[in-house]
């Protein structure tokens, strides 16, 4: 085992669920990397939109096409964020599955930052909606209106690294044991470099959805602008995401540079360089439409920036699946085993129980009191003693009350009602046979 | 065990899980299950009271479309959050149980995912194109029938989240053949999901009520049409919701003891169902209060009329809700996993060997009189800190007090007594794991709980120990045969 020793002390090998997966693990991988993907794209339209909007709506405030375009973005964001919020219950559902122990271990070690998403969020939506519904009643308090959204896509960009941090603690078990709360699992090597491309991705991915959205025939733009045009929005997106594509590459690589050496091998690298290679050609197109002049030659490049992104996206969930993999087989071997080893030794304790000292024996010696005497100890012991209040009443009492009633006292075990005021009230036996209580008020009657 | 211990030590863990899923049910139920239909509906209406050349009463039609504007704002936002909410606080709260449950549950979910995904999809084209749909009456026509699309979409999440939710309240099927199919057979499932759609139903009707009464002005006539309506829907859906309670409430025992839940026999079951007999009884009163009041005196009616039966009937469905969760108990996962989240199959190894020497996170694993309030607190967390809290909501010293007398210094010898045996007479608590030291060193420390007023933090602030027996260079040496065996 390569596991360094230092660590290995302090690295917890937990048990996994000894429950089989409800798929071949291989088709369980590719739902959780495909749904994700799903997931994702819909979330950067989510950020990206919500980031631009803020920024068209303050650009709004000297000239009013931009506040248009503003607008336009918002209602764009409120259903893209309800797709993002549902297509994320598949992915979550296939990783719960696949690293039930890792990705459990980090949310619970990140427990209140990983609760506050869902309030966080919460709030995050009702503002966009907030925000787009007050769009012409708030025409005169434009401020106000801009902070509604601000507050929004602050949340949006603290909420990611709440996420990045739970994936990214789930690959090191070795730094569990070190982590005390959220903010120590958020400055692990790896995570800010990661956010800092996912931000990058998010403006990529709006950008090229800006000039799809705005390149539909039905979308009435001369209608909706007094001076844009649909070439001049189609430019905009191009800006975007050129933008987006350059914060990718430079924090790409800082990620690439700042990777634990844990889960890189060969075949990682190898995808990874390849993705970034898809960067830099999505870059290149996304240029030659920037920089074009004239709308046709603008709209050539749409397919080859959109393929060369979209195949990016996916090279990219693979390699990080790749470096999932090779970052925890090893660990997962040694779960896989450990599991194993347990559950044989908890059907060896099973089949083979001992006495542990808490379970009652029934004493011989007493005869026909023995078997209601044990059977006493072990149910009513606990409440009763002979002579003296403990939670109830001593056994003394009750042989007198009960004197010759030994109905009286069956029923009154089994369904018990509430006599004594400063008493708390016996709960119900219903489950004891008639034989156990019968062998029980034998042994009290007996108490003198 | 195997998991960090999340732990909230005032508000009590399951608080957190019961506050999300019940916000999240009742959004369900009364905002997306209940409303959709009722809203098509009157949206139909609309077009029926149209003049004759007119699509739609515009009136009518404006006041129906911002009413599923607050349905779909709420639906889209925390609904869908305490939704996805469920699945965060479980797998804080819970791990080992959700964690089990999505491996046998997968394919249930996943197709649950799928008709969540259409609800939202189809929820957001029917309230979005709303207003261009108003064009004509054949797009109109279009429209609602759209909307009657939808309210089976939701109906069909609500049909497969009840399977799961029978199924897991089914001991026996989880040990023989763990199938989603048992899920619907389960002697429960029928029962609720008849309970729970009238349920819907009315809650939907009673919400809408409100909002009408809070967009319309008091004298106007559109108001009293609306009102009066709703007041008919209320009206014709409570007899549905009645006799799906009865139905439900007079199931409900009898499948769970089929199912030997022994906390179906318990004082605290018996409580607790008692109380819904009443709860059942005023439900039904104020819905046809409300609902006669609507109809006779619409004009009368106002937001304060409205709010508290609707506060009501919302509430009535959280008391099932709360009442549902308890029959399950001891079990989390009926006979097969106990709210500690132990497993019934492991507890013998645990009584045999303890249950700090397997846990993979503890501070101690070998007790010695020095570190016995120590010991305890790891014993604590590991099979009390679900349920119980050391001094907030649930507080294990509050529990012994109330059994011993307030205030007043715990007895150890009594607690030593009664620990080992109190699944016996408070059937509702799972056995204790634990072995006899372990015992002793739990006691010292709910004594020294209640001596101090110490409290107790979880994983997310205080991070957690490794056991050393449970590290890697350990599992490393045990393991390595196995191991070898299976690179190859």
């Amino acid at each position: 085992m390569d596991i360094n020793l230092l660590q290995a002390s302090n690295t917890p090998v937990p048990r996994d669920l000894p429950l089989d997966l409800p798929l071949p693990e291989w088709l369980l991988v590719t739902l959780l990397v495909l749904s994700f993907l799903l997931h994702i794209i819909f979330v950067k339209l989510m950020v990206g939109g919500s980031i631009l909007t803020l920024f068209a709506e303050i650009k709004g405030l000297r000239n009013n096409d931009y506040d248009v375009f503003a607008y336009e973005i918002a209602k764009t964001v409120t259903v893209n964020k309800s797709m993002a919020v549902v297509l994320g219950v598949a992915p979550l559902l296939s990783i719960n599955t696949l690293y039930t122990v890792y990705f459990y271990s980090a949310n619970a070690l990140t427990g209140l930052a990983w609760f506050m998403i869902i309030p966080l969020v919460t709030i995050a939506f009702l503002l966009t909606y907030l925000h787009k519904y007050t769009w012409k009643a708030m025409v005169n308090y434009k401020c106000l209106h801009i902070s509604i959204i601000a507050l929004a896509v602050f949340i949006f960009l603290i909420v990611p690294t709440i996420f990045l941090t739970n994936v990214n603690l789930m690959l090191f078990p070795e730094r569990w044991a070190y982590i005390k709360g959220f903010m120590s699992a958020l400055i692990l090597p790896n995570v800010l470099p990661r956010y800092m491309e996912f931000l990058g991705a998010c403006l990529t991915v709006t950008g090229i959805f800006i000039v799809w959205y705005n390149g539909r025939k039905s979308y009435p733009v001369g209608r909706l602008y007094q001076t844009f045009n649909r070439n001049t929005l189609k430019r905009m997106g191009y800006y975007v995401t050129t933008f987006g594509l350059g914060l990718q590459i430079i924090f790409g690589i800082v990620v690439m540079i700042s990777l634990p050496a844990k889960g890189i091998n060969f075949e990682v690298l190898e995808l990874m360089v390849f993705g970034g290679i898809m960067l830099f050609v999505a870059l290149w197109f996304s240029w030659k439409a920037l920089s074009a002049d004239s709308e046709q030659k603008r709209d050539n490049q749409f397919w080859k920036v959109m393929t060369s992104i979209l195949f990016f996206i996916l090279v990219y969930g693979g390699s990080r699946q790749l470096y999932r993999e090779q970052a925890l087989h090893k660990h997962r071997d040694l779960i896989a085993a450990k599991t194993e080893a347990f559950e044989r030794l908890s059907k060896a304790a099973r089949e083979h129980q001992v006495d542990d000292g808490t379970n009652v024996e029934v004493d011989p010696a007493l005869g026909d009191l023995a078997q209601g005497t044990a059977l006493f100890k072990q149910n009513c012991a606990s409440c009763h003693k002979e002579k003296q209040r403990l939670v109830g009443p001593p056994v003394q009492e009750m042989a007198k009350i009960y004197y010759g009633n030994e109905e009286g006292l069956k029923n009154w075990i089994k369904v018990p009602g509430k006599k004594r005021a400063d008493f708390p009230q016996m709960p119900g036996f219903p489950q004891l046979s008639d034989e156990e209580l019968t062998e029980i008020t034998k042994y009290v009657l007996s108490v003198k | 065990m195997d998991f960090p211990m999340f732990h909230l030590d005032w508000l009590n863990d399951r608080f957190l899980i019961a506050a999300v899923a019940i916000i999240h049910v009742m959004i369900n139920h009364g905002l997306a299950v209940g409303f959709i239909p009722y809203v098509t509906w009157l949206e139909f209406k609309g077009v029926q009271r149209a003049g004759k050349d007119q699509i739609v009463d515009w009136h009518w039609d404006e006041l129906i479309h911002n009413k599923m504007k607050v349905g779909f704002i709420i639906t889209t936002t925390i609904g869908a959050m305490t939704g996805v909410g469920i699945w965060f606080t479980v797998a804080l709260v819970s791990p080992s149980s959700i964690g089990s449950l999505i491996r046998v549950f997968y394919w249930a979910w996943f197709t649950e995912w799928l008709v969540f995904v259409t609800e939202v999809v189809l929820i957001s084209i029917y309230y979005l194109t709303w207003t261009s749909a108003n064009r004509s009456l054949r797009s109109k026509l279009k429209h609602i029938r759209f909307g009657a699309f939808l309210s089976i979409a939701s109906w069909i999440t609500m049909v497969i989240i009840v399977s799961i939710l029978s199924f897991m309240m089914d001991p026996g099927n989880w040990n023989t053949h763990k199938s989603l199919f048992n899920g619907f057979t389960n002697p429960i499932y029928i029962p609720q999901l008849f309970f729970r759609t009238p349920v819907a139903m009315l809650m939907g009707g009673v919400f809408g009520m409100l909002l009408t009464t809070l967009f319309t002005k008091k004298e106007s006539i559109l108001r009293s049409q609306v009102i009066k309506l709703g007041g008919k829907w209320v009206l014709g859906w409570t007899p549905f919701a009645l006799a799906g309670a009865i139905y439900y409430w007079n199931a409900m025992p009898e499948a769970m003891k089929a199912n030997m839940s022994t906390a179906v026999g318990s004082m605290d079951f018996a409580q607790y169902y008692d109380v819904l007999k009443y709860v059942i009884i005023g439900a039904t009163v104020l819905s046809i209060l409300l609902a006669g009041w609507a109809i006779w005196k619409p004009q009368r009616l106002n937001v304060g009329v409205v709010i508290v039966p609707c506060l009501f009937i919302f509430g009535f469905l959280g008391i099932f809700e709360r009442v549902r969760e308890f029959v399950r108990k001891p079990y989390v996962i009926g006979g097969y996993m106990y709210s500690n989240l132990l497993r019934e199959e492991d507890y013998p190894l645990y009584k045999k060997d303890g249950i700090l020497k397997h846990a993979t996170y503890t501070s101690v694993h070998e007790i010695t009189s020095e570190n016995m309030v120590e010991a305890g607190q790891n014993v604590f967390m590991l099979t009390c800190s679900r349920c119980h809290t050391s001094n907030g909501i649930n507080s294990v010293v509050n529990v012994f007090e109330k059994m011993y007398g307030r205030g007043k210094p715990l007895d150890e010898e009594s607690m030593t007594a009664y620990i080992p045996n109190m699944h016996q007479g408070r059937t509702f608590m799972p056995p204790f794991p634990g072995n006899k030291k372990e015992l002793e060193a739990l006691v010292a420390y709910i004594k020294h709980l209640q001596e101090t007023g110490e409290s107790l933090s979880g994983a997310q602030t205080d991070g957690i120990v490794v056991n050393p027996m449970q590290n890697s260079e350990q599992s490393t040496k045990m393991y390595a045969d196995t191991l070898s065996v299976s690179r190859r």
